[in-house]
């Protein structure tokens, strides 16, 4: 029993200490943001690759939850006689939860890993080293623009994944279901207010901040060779989805805990 | 002068260098040789900061490398990494011209590839390699770009780290005839680390013998062959047997 609860102790403090460097490895990266020099030719690359080069696989993420969304409801509507209330399900599903949700996650899937193996391979193979050495700050160079590009781009993703996720369930709606097109969308505009958007934005910022940061925490602190890049690539997927989520419990219960 | 005072440093239970005391005059070329794994590099990157030491001193030109202005530090050094740790994102000119674009100088484009190009020049490699990206180049031209790089701001200290390994013998000379060209025309100091005898011979003024995490020997190149230790003798005769340990 003493062993288990022994075991038990040492991972929390494991895990509590995990946080800590994480935390701590936040504090510096935002600390670099307000002090010069700035890259902005990092910058913007940074900006290409996480928002724009995320585009095709948030919008095709999106049109499909929205379609199969509506597909579920109506059918479990149906039950009740509730057909009608599907529209607003939907938008309401889609942009407090599953929009930001499900872009968060797919940005984890395509950029914190892209991210993380990339800084890792730099680790590996010096360059990140070099870099020093040629007195450049790797925290401004490399993980700087990397965050703030997830803070700037992911809040606007969630935002075109949530419009793309209700005329996927518009698409849907309309085309096998019978929903008049005009009403449909009326319904969907007119169900959500203020606080949803802000809310899918706001976690969309978070959840950008997140994801690059676990890139770039897990690619710096990588170990040698190709198996410590994998495993880099590996935790900074699995730590970020898992951050994700909490994060989205936490700010949903602030957003709409009554 | 770069000066090594006392300087220890461990990773964990490992402790590599263990008092090691090193003086380096301005202007000359000093090698370091040592078994894998004693800390060859481990001294170079302590020197730039790379690395923290655990104890001792390690001055340039009499400051504490540890105060003062970081960048101004730097800005006097190059080096050239062992597998070129050349930025794979970016074509050589960018890399050759990196810190003239980035660094305190902040040339323009037109002006930092115009450099580039000259420095490529310098080691080598004809204007047509700028515009290439690192991947598209052989071992032995990532080398020649990497030097190019670790020469284009004039640095007043150069250090490097294997500069022929994973070269032929032949690509290997040329590497070294370069370096040696390189460091006397532009007065450089340099350290470099290496296990390639004739990298020694032809690049060293003074060598030191890393053993045990400290300078086992140092001395004059032309010495080398009757330096009286038994670790360099074992080292250069390549003898298994021997004070140092071959892990078999």
């Amino acid at each position: 029993m003493e062993h288990v609860l022994g075991s038990i102790g040492q991972q929390v403090l494991r895990a509590l200490a995990a946080v800590g460097r994480v935390t701590m490895y936040a504090f510096l990266v935002f600390a670099h943001v307000l002090r010069p020099p700035f890259y902005l030719r990092e910058f913007k690359n940074a900006l290409f690759q996480v928002g724009w080069l995320s585009l095709p696989v948030v919008g095709l993420t999106a049109i499909f939850t929205g379609g199969a969304l509506v597909l579920q409801i109506y059918a479990g509507g149906a039950r009740f006689n509730a057909e009608a209330v599907v529209p607003q399900i939907v938008a309401i599903g889609m942009v407090r939860e599953l929009g930001p949700v499900l872009v968060g996650l797919m940005i984890a899937a395509r950029v914190t890993s892209s991210i993380a193996a990339e800084i890792a391979t730099m680790k590996v193979t010096e360059q990140i080293d070099a870099l020093i050495t040629l007195s450049t700050h790797p925290f401004k160079y490399l993980f700087v623009p990397r965050v703030l590009a997830g803070l700037i781009t992911v809040p606007l993703l969630v935002g075109v994944g949530d419009i793309i996720g209700i005329f996927g369930g518009h698409l849907v709606a309309t085309q096998s279901l019978g929903f008049n097109s005009v009403t449909y969308l009326q319904s969907s505009y007119n169900i959500l207010e203020t606080r949803d958007v802000v809310s899918s934005l706001v976690k969309g910022c978070v959840f950008g901040g997140i994801a690059t940061l676990m890139g770039c925490y897990y690619g710096q602190n990588s170990g040698r060779g190709a198996q410590g890049v994998g495993r880099a690539t590996k935790g900074s997927v699995e730590a970020a989805a898992v951050l994700i989520l909490g994060a989205n419990f936490v700010l949903t219960s602030l957003f709409f805990s009554v | 002068m770069i000066e090594l005072e006392q300087v220890y440093k461990a990773f964990g239970n490992n402790r590599v260098l263990r008092g090691m005391t090193l003086r380096v005059p301005k202007g000359t070329s000093t090698v370091i040789i040592g078994g894998s794994g004693t800390g060859k590099s481990v001294v170079l990157k302590c020197i730039i900061g790379l690395l923290a030491v655990d104890h001792g001193r390690i001055t340039v030109d009499g400051s504490d490398v540890t105060v003062g202005d970081r960048d101004a530090f730097l800005a006097r050094f190059g080096m050239l990494f062992q597998g070129g740790a050349l930025f794979d994102s970016m074509p050589v000119w960018q890399n050759v011209a990196f810190r003239l674009l980035l660094g305190s100088q902040k040339l323009s484009q037109a002006d930092a590839r115009e450099v580039a190009i000259e420095k490529l020049r310098r080691v080598g490699l004809t204007p047509d390699v700028a515009h290439k990206f690192p991947a598209e180049l052989s071992g032995g031209m990532q080398k020649r770009v990497g030097l190019a790089r670790t020469i284009a701001a004039d640095p007043e200290i150069i250090f490097f780290d294997e500069p022929t390994t994973g070269l032929d013998p032949i690509m290997a000379g040329v590497i070294n005839d370069l370096i040696r060209e390189i460091v006397v025309e532009i007065g450089a100091t340099a350290m470099t680390i290496t296990h390639d005898m004739s990298s020694v011979r032809a690049i060293a003024d003074t060598v030191a013998m890393l053993h045990n995490g400290v300078v086992q020997w140092t001395g004059p190149v032309q010495d080398l062959n009757n330096s009286g230790d038994p670790c360099v003798e074992q080292f250069i005769s390549g003898s298994v047997d021997g004070p140092i340990e071959a892990i078999r």
